[in-house]
C-alpha cells in the first residue's frame, strides 16, 4: 500500500480498519544470496539500498530483537555534516543529501526536520577551531555560518551567555541539519525493503558463523537453526566485536554505554538542535515538546543498555549550566544504548580479510545521521566488492597504515572519542 | 553499577573521582614486533562479560588499580593495584 494524503482520508472513512501491516513476518528460507545481521537503522537501509539500487533482492536481515530495538530507536535524533576532516566530509554530506530525499524516495513520513545545528564556542581558540571547521565544510560545499554574540543572543536568548567559566563567544551553524523522527527511519527502509522482497527476520539471534575449509563464510547458525548465504554483511552496531569474534576477527573497537533523556513536554522554546562547546551536553526539542538530551558516555567499557547515576548528575549539571532555565523542569524518561567506540572516532565500511565477509561498525556517537549514506555505502561495497567514493576512507586496515580519521584528535582511547 | 570502587588503598568511593584508562592489558617489550605494537595500541577483545580494566584513582591515592567486573551486570569483583601485577614494585 502507497501511503498518501489520498490513502489517509481512505482509511479514515473504513474507521481506519483496512490498514496492513508495513512489513511481512517471513520464516527464514534455507538460503540467500546475502544475509545482513543486525536489524537496525544500518542493516535495514542496507538491505533497502542492496534491493532498490544494486538489483540485490535475495536477501534476509537477521535481528535478535525487534527492529528498532537497538541504537536506531535509542540515539537522540541529531543528523548534520559538519565535520572537519576528508575521510568525513563528503561521507556524512552524502548522507545530509539522502536524508534531504529520504521521505520521498521511501514514502514514509520520518519527520526529517532542517532546524538547524549549532555548536557553541567558549573560548578563542575553540572560536577558531570552529571557523576552521566551517571552512572546511565550505570547501567542500556544505553549507555553515559563523554567529557572533549578538547574533546568538537574539535567536537563542534563553542560554547562559555570561556563564563566568564557560562565557558563550561564538556559534558554528549548519542550518541543513536537524533532527528526524529515529523509529520512523527503522520502519520506513524495514518497509521499503520488505516490498521489494526482503525477508526480516526479528527475534533471529546469530550465535555462530559458519565457514568452509577455503575459510569462505557459508551461513550463520541462528535460534532458527542454520540459515546459508553467499555474503554475509554484519551490521551490528555495539555488538561488533562479539559478532566479528565468531569469525575469528578482533576489531579496533570497544564497546560503552551512552544514556539520553527526555524531560516532560514543555512549550516551544529549543527551536534548534544546540551542541555546549564546553562540555559534550546536545539538546533539541521534540514536535511532542519534550527536551532530548545528552551528554558522555559513562566512560567504562558497558554492554548494559542502562548507565551510571554519576554520568545522569553530570549531564543535568552541563544542561542547566548552559540553560539555566531547564533546573525547573523535570526529566521524564532516560535509558542507554551500547555502542562500538572505534580508535579514532570514525567508522569502518570495509571487506574483511575473509572473503565474503563484509563489516559495518564503529559507529560511535554518530552513527545516526549516517544511516542513509551508510547503508547505500555498505550495499555497494556488498554488491560491487569495492567500496564507494566517499566510503572508501572509512577502511578497516587504517590503523595499521598509520591513515587514522580522528576528528577530535584524541589518539587511541576510545572512551574519550 | 559500579557506582562505588573499593580502592586498595583508600577504601570505598564514588566512581566520579576515578578515570578510565582502558582494557587493563600488558604492555609489548619496546623491541617487539610492529605486529605485536599495531594490536597493543589498537586492537580489543573487547568481550561482553567478565572485564578487566585500568582505573586511576585521580583524585584519591592517584595509583593505577585494575577492576575486575562484569560490563553487563556491573558487579566488580576485585579492585587491585595495578602495580604488583605488572611485576612491578609498588
Ligand atoms: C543514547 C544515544 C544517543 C545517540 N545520539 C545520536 C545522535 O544524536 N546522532 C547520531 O548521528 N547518532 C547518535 N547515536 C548513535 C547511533 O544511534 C548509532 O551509531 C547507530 O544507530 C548505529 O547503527 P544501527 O542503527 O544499525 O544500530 P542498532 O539499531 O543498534 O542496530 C544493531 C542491531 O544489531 C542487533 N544484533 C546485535 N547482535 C546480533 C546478533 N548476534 N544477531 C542478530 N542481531 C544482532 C541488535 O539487536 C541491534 O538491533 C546515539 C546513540 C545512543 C546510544
Ligand atoms: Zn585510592
Amino acid at each position: 500500500m502507497r501511503y498518501s494524503a489520498y490513502s489517509i482520508i481512505k482509511q479514515a472513512l473504513s474507521g481506519n480498519r483496512l490498514w496492513t501491516p508495513a512489513w511481512r513476518e517471513p520464516e527464514p528460507k534455507p538460503h540467500y544470496d546475502v544475509i545482513i545481521v543486525g536489524g537496525g537503522g544500518h542493516g535495514l537501509s542496507t538491505a533497502y539500498y542492496l534491493a532498490k539500487e544494486f538489483g540485490i533482492t535475495n536477501i534476509a536481515v537477521l535481528e535478535k530483537g525487534y527492529i528498532g530495538s537497538g541504537n536506531v530507536g535509542r540515539n537522540t535524533t541529531i543528523i548534520r555534516s559538519n565535520y572537519l576532516l576528508e575521510g568525513n566530509i563528503p561521507f556524512y554530506e552524502f548522507s545530509l543529501k539522502l536524508w534531504e530525499g529520504l521521505e520521498q524516495d521511501f514514502n514514509y513520513n520520518a519527520m526529517v526536520s532542517q532546524r538547524g545545528v549549532m555548536m557553541l564556542a567558549h573560548s578563542d581558540g575553540q572560536r577558531d577551531a570552529y571557523a576552521r571547521r566551517g571552512n572546511a565544510m565550505r570547501m567542500h560545499g556544505v553549507d555553515a555560518e559563523m554567529l557572533d554574540r549578538k547574533q546568538l543572543q537574539a535567536l537563542m536568548p534563553y542560554l547562559n551567555y555570561d556563564h563566568a567559566r564557560f562565557p558563550i563567544l561564538a556559534g558554528l551553524l549548519q542550518k541543513r541539519g536537524g533532527t528526524v523522527r529515529h523509529d520512523a527511519v527503522a520502519w520506513g527502509y524495514a518497509r521499503g525493503a520488505d516490498m521489494r522482497g526482503v525477508d526480516i527476520i526479528q527475534h533471529c539471534e546469530v550465535s555462530a558463523i559458519r565457514r568452509d575449509e577455503q575459510g569462505r563464510v557459508t551461513g550463520v547458525e541462528t535460534n532458527k537453526g542454520f540459515i546459508g548465504c553467499n555474503k554475509l554483511a554484519l551490521a551490528t552496531a555495539g555488538h561488533s566485536s562479539e559478532t566479528a569474534r565468531m569469525a575469528g576477527l578482533e576489531l579496533p573497537i570497544e564497546t560503552h554505554v551512552l544514556q539520553a533523556f527526555v524531560s516532560e513536554g514543555i512549550k516551544p522554546v529549543v527551536d534548534h538542535v544546540i551542541v555546549y562547546g564546553a562540555g559534550h551536553f546536545y539538546i533539541s526539542q521534540s514536535d511532542k515538546g519534550g527536551l532530548v538530551f545528552g551528554a558522555d558516555i559513562d566512560y567504562y567499557s558497558s554492554y548494559a543498555q542502562r548507565g551510571n547515576l554519576a554520568t545522569v548528575e553530570h549531564t543535568m549539571e552541563e544542561g542547566v549550566s548552559l540553560i539555566p532555565g531547564l533546573s525547573r523542569g523535570k526529566v521524564l524518561r532516560a535509558w542507554g544504548g551500547v555502542m562500538d567506540m572505534s580508535m579514532d572516532g570514525s567508522p569502518i565500511i570495509d571487506r574483511t580479510p575473509i572473503d565474503n565477509l563484509y563489516l559495518n561498525a564503529g559507529w560511535c556517537y554518530g552513527g545516526f545521521k549516517a544511516t542513509p549514506a551508510s547503508g547505500f555505502c555498505f550495499a555497494h561495497l556488498i554488491a560491487k566488492n569495492e567500496s564507494h567514493h566517499v566510503s572508501r576512507f572509512l577502511r578497516l586496515d587504517r590503523f595499521e597504515r598509520g591513515h587514522m580519521i580522528d576528528e577530535a584528535g584524541k589518539g587511541p582511547q576510545p572512551n574519550i572519542h | 553499577m559500579a557506582s562505588l570502587i573499593t580502592c586498595p588503598h583508600c577504601g570505598t568511593r564514588p566512581k566520579e573521582e576515578f578515570s578510565i584508562r582502558g582494557t587493563a592489558l600488558t604492555r609489548p617489550h619496546p623491541a617487539a614486533s610492529e605486529e605485536d605494537w599495531h594490536r597493543y595500541v589498537y586492537l580489543r577483545d573487547n568481550p561482553k562479560g567478565r572485564y578487566q580494566e585500568y582505573w586511576h584513582h585521580a583524585a584519591g591515592c592517584r595509583r593505577w588499580l585494575v577492576v575486575d567486573r562484569d560490563n553487563v551486570t556491573h558487579d566488580v569483583f576485585s579492585v587491585t593495584d595495578a602495580a604488583p601485577a605488572r611485576g612491578a614494585s609498588e
